[in-house]
């Protein structure tokens, strides 16, 4: 199977061809968003990090600012920055520059004169970019091109009986593509980590699917706080999931029945061609969602049953819901009604074949609805305060 | 008709409702291809749980085939199961995998 993307001068094939205008820190935010504003084909985020940070946080912030640049549905960055942050623009454009040789521009705000200026700097460099995105054409490639971000949220009870099978149902078809699917949120394998360790196709990566769910509830723990405190939410438990248990196993489901490849850190480069691996993410949606389009996931597919809007800046978002209710709802939010698999009406098998045939239309350039209603939320994953 | 499924017919010993259920409906599920009934005890919000058979306290409620939490107190067959009367409890999976 194929689908018609735009090839990146670093060898990655893009399913959306836009141009980023990055903050380097909270302080370059509100910057960016004048910016974009001004130019038609541009996309930015509230970056709310990038400085007073410790070490292993700005990691997670420079891997993400990073991996947002290199993701192949941009053509091309425009880096933002305040000038005095932690995030240096020369330490931004090297973490850039380790990923992709793709167009890049840099504007400081203290160097260019403040605001008007920088402004002006940064909309005549996106302007030029856009232009030169523009005279690019879509070229067929195969499917195993794409990297598939899997994410649940606002998750009921119908998640671990329709959405989250039918998900794993297309990770399945995808990695018999050759293509990759990432499984994320580690505070929703609490429960369920034997499952996945027995799916682990090395003894190394079996350790690993231990480690990193010990090493996020023990991180936890060192503040004096415990996962479950916040986990399910008052949704969740509204919707009929009683605990973490039940909604780790419903979750895990998103992975399908693939062997477990390899497991990443947060926001770090994932290979093309890997099959089923796992990124170790936050179950908070939009810094889950960033970790794995940081990581070059092209489209992400999320799955809900209270029903959520939640889209990315850079990634089409597919959504589906097992819950007829919520489908009925929210259908202006959401893609796809699983809620046949629970009826007995359609068999996953035949919906996993819809749902497949819908990423690659997404793929070619079909809007999903949190595309066209503009949504482009994010977040990125913390350890602890600001310093 | 069907208003309740069970996801693993072999191990579970709760079902989730498929349908609204109020008190002293039938419930009907499909297990493992054979059709089976209880009555509800209280009312079942759609897609919430009920026990498919009595529990006794402390024993582990079984969802997915798989440990999700104790019996906080006896349970009967048809009341729901939730926040009131599972008890949380971390195993210790490592073994497991």
């Amino acid at each position: 199977m194929n689908f018609y993307g735009y090839k990146r001068p670093d060898g990655r094939v893009g399913v959306r061809n836009k141009v980023l205008i990055l903050p380097a820190s909270v302080c370059a935010s509100d910057t960016t968003r004048i910016i974009s504003q001004q130019v038609v084909g541009s996309v930015t985020f509230n970056n709310q990090l990038g400085c007073s940070q410790v070490a292993s946080d700005q990691q997670f912030t420079m891997d993400v600012m990073a991996g947002y640049a290199a993701n192949p549905n941009v053509y091309g960055t425009v880096v933002v920055s305040l000038g005095c942050e932690n995030c240096q623009m020369d330490l931004v454009v090297e973490a850039i520059r380790e990923r992709t040789n793709k167009p890049l521009k840099q504007v400081i705000i203290q160097e260019a004169g403040g605001t008007l200026k920088a402004i002006d700097m940064a909309v005549r460099y996106a302007k030029e970019m856009v232009e030169e995105a523009s005279l690019l054409q879509r070229e067929e490639f195969p499917m195993s091109e794409l990297i598939i971000g899997t994410e649940c949220g606002g998750s009921d009870p119908t998640s671990g009986l329709a959405s989250n099978p039918l998900i794993g149902q297309l990770s399945d078809l995808i990695v018999k593509e050759g293509g990759t699917s990432i499984l994320s949120e580690t505070t929703e394998f609490i429960g369920a980590e034997h499952i996945l360790a027995r799916r682990a196709a090395t003894p190394e990566v079996h350790d690993r699917i231990y480690e990193i769910v010990h090493r996020y509830e023990k991180a936890l723990q060192l503040v004096g706080e415990e996962v479950r405190e916040g986990n399910p939410s008052p949704g969740n438990k509204a919707g009929g999931l009683t605990c973490l248990e039940e909604k780790s196993l419903g979750c895990i489901h998103k992975g399908g029945h693939s062997p477990v490849n390899a497991v990443y850190d947060y926001g770090k480069q994932v290979e093309a061609k890997q099959g089923l691996v796992i990124m170790d993410t936050p179950g908070n949606d939009p810094s889950s969602v960033a970790g794995m389009v940081a990581g070059g996931a092209q489209i992400v597919v999320f799955s809900t049953g209270r029903g959520t809007p939640t889209g990315n800046p850079l990634a089409p978002v597919i959504k589906i819901t097992g819950n007829k209710l919520t489908y009925a709802n929210m259908v202006d939010n959401i893609d796809v009604d699983a809620s046949p698999i629970i009826y007995g009406t359609k068999t996953l098998e035949s919906l996993g074949d819809e749902l497949l045939k819908l990423t690659q239309e997404v793929a070619c350039g079909k809007q999903t609805k949190a595309e066209s209603l503009g949504y482009t939320e994010m977040a990125i994953a913390r350890v602890c305060n600001f310093v | 008709m069907l208003n309740a499924m069970i996801v693993e017919a072999a191990k579970d010993n709760v079902i989730v409702a498929i349908e609204p259920i109020a008190k002293g409906d039938t419930v009907t599920y499909n297990c493992a291809g054979q059709e089976k009934s209880l009555t509800a005890l209280e009312d079942i919000t759609i897609y919430h749980k009920l026990a498919a058979c009595d529990i006794a306290k402390g024993q582990p409620i079984v969802k997915y085939g798989e440990h999700i939490g104790l019996a906080a107190r006896d349970i009967k067959a048809g009341e729901h199961v939730h926040c009131h009367n599972l008890e949380e409890h971390r195993e210790n999976l490592d073994a497991k995998g």
